[in-house]
């Protein structure tokens, strides 16, 4: 139920898309600005599974880098459409989400974090070694530039304006899914898992469906960074970048949409800006992750909206009782 | 095939795995305790090498420094224990996990601070000197390893059986509220299960670096196999996580002679894979 | 035609005999209670119904289907609904999303719709909200729609607990002592709402500490012991039985 007012998230994301379109010439920051928006993707996605579902994958890199090497490997050595491989790369994705999910998502708890822990580690080491595919640790160049309707996106600009839309359409749909039938279950699956199946929810059906969908997020994201790109190595797919995810996920908010894309703008852009946060990342995550879940669970953001709301509420019902 | 690299595999399988049994039975202290899985686990292995080689550097006496990175260790894990896990709220599945993940990155990025990334010597215990077993080798560190594994894991044993604390432990384990009733402190059963599950795994990082060096990354995969092991075990069966380390260690050196080194760590994950596929209560546990 | 049979029903867990072949049967449109000293086995019973666990032997039979051994959603998806003895609500939903998951059963929107909020599925979102919305005005909660479950204090959280397994329209209602932590008012108007709802034509199957409360709904008593039934009837049949009153002596018989 959004309200029509002109002011809501959406216009207001629809407004600085096409504002900064308009204003935004400089190549270094649009680059910049394109990262996010892949970023968020991803970030959106594991949102889903996460803050959403409560169950945690700690090797959605590994998601990431299938989609971005089927698309790689499909045009840059076997000359396929961009658009086809990119579908591919859905395809892959998925059936793998599949395979991985059956088994560790039937049992509660710790297992579903293990087992894609040692997925992702496992499909950084097939990166690094399968050489004549994926070419090794100095990973794969020539990778072609998206083309929509015989337009070639080949400037930061242009593929701007493939990515920002797109992730507003992406956001769209997953704030539409978040408030729908699903969404609920999901989100009640992941507060009473008993209550909601005392209520008719498949839960261990609807965890693997949502771990399955947010491995395609994972997916897209992972073409349009290697097309953004136009050369991949496994660096970027390794379990550091996981752990990145997450980080990003805890920090915006868990089961916030809009705090995916904070999440994300703040984790991309502060190794950018400041050298002294690039060299100590690893332990600012850890610190990260380990101080906003102890003391706000449901992650920074929403954590204090949080608080907020719930005093105000506390406040009412003693008025009212 | 020949028998000669068959027997060659096997010794360097069974070291590992004796390694990977160290640190699968701390998963198992800590899960037996409190449920929790201690995704951190792996960098005290890794702490335990380093801490060892950096007090050897400073005073060259093995037993000082096998002893010295295994307290200093200990340490570590009660203060993690009491800083990051026993003020947590809401003690879920999910913030339990990223909590102790934080700490696993935390504690790597310091030690990268602190030791930078370069790889660092501890001397074997007694040499370098090695057996011939018809036309196997085996380094005096093996036998280190295989021994005070086999020790320790007998000692542990003992501890749980026979002393009154260990018992607590146990009954902790088996019925927390009934362990409570009869005057047991759980925050301190629980505190000590940190402390056991570190310093065994400082042991292993220690009694392992003489042949693999000690390098602030090394944590994260030794953690992970070690969690295999504990799993293809059956969680929560120390016996079992101590024969699913070896049988991990074997099949991993197994694979690597076989097919291809680069994959050798792939192994271990495309095993709990299948375990969790097929036979995820672990292969020794009758019960899910 | 009876609603809900159960037949020589057995549980253990390791030692323990939680139920011992215990069999009683629920006519539709009753209100059922099963009573019993601390331990007897009740909540196990409800566990049992409900699909989350599965007895060693004996049959659940509902409305002419066995279902011992289903998975809890299968079971829901039938018709039964239930309450838990700690209240298990959705803590950071609003009271009316509460509801509205209770709906989920008799919709079916799945995630591609969703996601895509295809057209159909806006009416069946508007007839979601709006059965949601009447099963809050049901127990009195309307004016708390939009604020989250965890502000509300113990009793009106069981009563979104109830209107939550409502909207679910169910045959069968299992409610697990509903009562505990209300006041005297609160317990008033739960009395009330059971009676109401048995004017519904639901049928009710209760497990309730608080004897005022059980005497005054139920049509007909269980009464368990040690996992045995040990008497069923009409509550004054109940009341004068010398083996349930042997059970109950020198326990907590709340009146």
């Amino acid at each position: 139920m959004n309200s029509r007012k002109l002011l809501n998230p959406w216009t207001l994301f629809g407004a600085a898309v096409l504002l900064a379109a308009g204003v935004l010439d400089n190549d270094y920051y649009l680059t910049l600005i394109n990262f996010i928006g892949i970023h968020t993707l991803l970030v959106v996605g594991l949102n889903l599974l996460m803050g959403y579902g409560g169950q945690i994958s700690l090797g959605h890199a590994a998601f990431f880098g299938l989609g971005s090497y089927t698309s790689a490997i499909l045009t840059a050595t076997y000359g396929i459409n961009p658009w086809l491989a990119l579908i591919a790369g859905l395809v892959v994705c998925g059936v793998t989400a599949f395979l991985i999910g059956v088994p560790a998502l039937k049992l509660r708890g710790y297992y579903l974090a293990m087992a894609t822990l040692g997925f992702g580690i496992i499909i950084y080491i097939v990166f690094t070694e399968a050489q004549t595919w994926t070419g090794g640790p100095s990973g794969l160049a020539g990778i072609p530039n998206l083309s929509v309707f015989g337009f070639k996106l080949d400037t930061p600009k242009r593929l701007y304006l493939l990515i920002w839309p797109v992730l507003g359409v992406i956001l769209a749909i997953s704030a539409n899914l978040v408030d729908s039938r699903t969404g609920r279950a999901l989100r009640a699956l992941h507060e009473g898992e008993n209550a909601a199946q005392s209520l008719g929810v498949d839960t261990s059906r609807l965890k693997l469906l949502i771990f399955i969908w947010s491995a395609l997020y994972a997916s897209l994201a992972g073409s349009f960074y290697a097309h953004t790109l136009n050369f991949i190595a496994p660096a970027s797919f390794g379990f550091m970048f996981s752990i990145k995810l997450v980080t990003m996920v805890v920090l915006g908010g868990m089961a916030s949409i809009w705090g995916s894309l904070l999440g994300a703008a703040v984790l991309t852009v502060l190794p950018e800006m400041l050298t002294v946060f690039h060299d100590y990342e690893v332990i600012i995550f850890g610190a990260i992750l380990m101080v906003v879940m102890i003391f706000l669970p449901r992650g920074l953001v929403r954590g204090i909206m949080d608080l907020w709301a719930f005093r105000r509420y506390k406040k009412e019902g003693k008025i009212i009782a | 095939m020949e028998l000669a690299p068959l027997l060659q595999y096997l010794i360097s399988g069974l070291t590992n795995g004796a390694i990977y049994a160290l640190i699968a039975l701390g998963f198992v202290i800590i899960y037996h305790a409190t449920t929790i899985i201690n995704f951190a686990q792996g960098e005290m292995v890794m702490l335990g090498a380093l801490c060892a080689i950096s007090i050897y550097h400073l005073y060259p006496s093995l037993p000082l420094a096998f002893l010295g990175g295994v307290v200093l260790v200990t340490v570590v894990g009660i203060v993690f224990e009491r800083l990051a896990l026993r003020p947590v709220k809401d003690p879920s599945p999910i913030t339990l996990i990223i909590i102790t993940v934080g700490g696993a990155v935390f504690i790597k990025g310091v030690a990268m601070l602190l030791w930078g990334k370069e790889a660092y010597n501890l001397p074997s215990f007694s040499g370098d000197a090695p057996f011939h077993m018809g036309t196997a080798t085996i380094l005096p560190q093996n036998l280190w390893v295989l021994g005070l594994t086999a020790v320790v894991l007998l000692g542990m044993e003992a501890f749980f059986r026979f002393t009154l604390v260990g018992k607590a432990m146990r009954a902790c384990a088996y019925n927390p509220r009934a362990a409570r009733l009869v005057g047991i402190s759980l925050s301190r059963m629980v505190q000590l299960s940190f402390a056991l599950s570190a310093a065994l795994g400082a042991g292993a990082g220690i009694l392992i670096a003489p042949l693999t060096l000690g390098v602030y990354d090394m944590g994260t995969m030794l953690g992970l196999k070690g969690f295999c092991a504990a799993i293809l075990g059956g969680l929560g069966s120390s016996f079992g996580g101590v024969l699913g380390g070896l049988i991990l260690g074997v099949a991993e050196s197994l694979a690597t002679g076989l097919i291809s080194s680069g994959y050798r760590d792939a192994v271990a994950f495309f095993i709990l894979l299948l375990v969790l596929f097929i036979r995820p209560q672990g292969l020794f546990k009758g019960d899910s | 035609m009876l609603i809900l049979e159960l037949n020589g029903i057995s549980v253990a867990f390791g030692g323990l005999q939680a139920l011992d072949g215990v069999s009683f049967a629920v006519s539709p449109g009753t209100v059922q209670a099963v009573i019993g000293p601390n331990g007897a086995g009740k909540t196990t019973l409800f566990n049992l119904i409900t699909g989350f666990l599965a007895p060693q032997s004996g049959k659940v039979v509902f409305q002419g289907d066995e279902i011992q051994g289903r998975p809890p959603h299968q079971v829901a998806r039938l018709g039964i609904a239930r309450t838990f003895q700690l209240v298990q609500l959705f803590d950071h939903m609003t009271l009316l999303e509460n509801v509205m998951v209770g709906r989920h059963r008799l919709s079916k929107a799945g995630l591609l719709a969703g996601a895509l909020r295809l057209p159909w599925t806006k009416h069946e979102e508007q007839s979601i909200r709006e059965r949601a919305l009447e099963e809050l005005a049901f127990v009195g909660l309307s004016d708390r729609a939009d604020q989250p479950a965890a502000a509300l204090p113990l009793g009106l959280k069981r009563l979104l607990e109830i209107a939550r397994a409502l909207a679910a329209e169910p045959q069968l209602l299992l409610l697990d002592e509903p009562a505990s932590g209300l006041d005297a008012v609160e317990t008033e108007r739960l009395q009330e709402m059971i009676l109401a709802l048995r004017e519904r034509g639901l049928t009710i199957l209760l497990v309730e500490h608080d004897m005022g409360l059980t005497m005054e709904v139920a049509d007909r008593i269980a009464v368990l012991n040690y996992g045995q039934l040990i008497a069923t009837g009409t509550p004054r049949e109940v009341q004068r039985n010398p083996e349930v009153i042997a059970a109950y002596l020198g326990t907590d018989w709340q009146t």
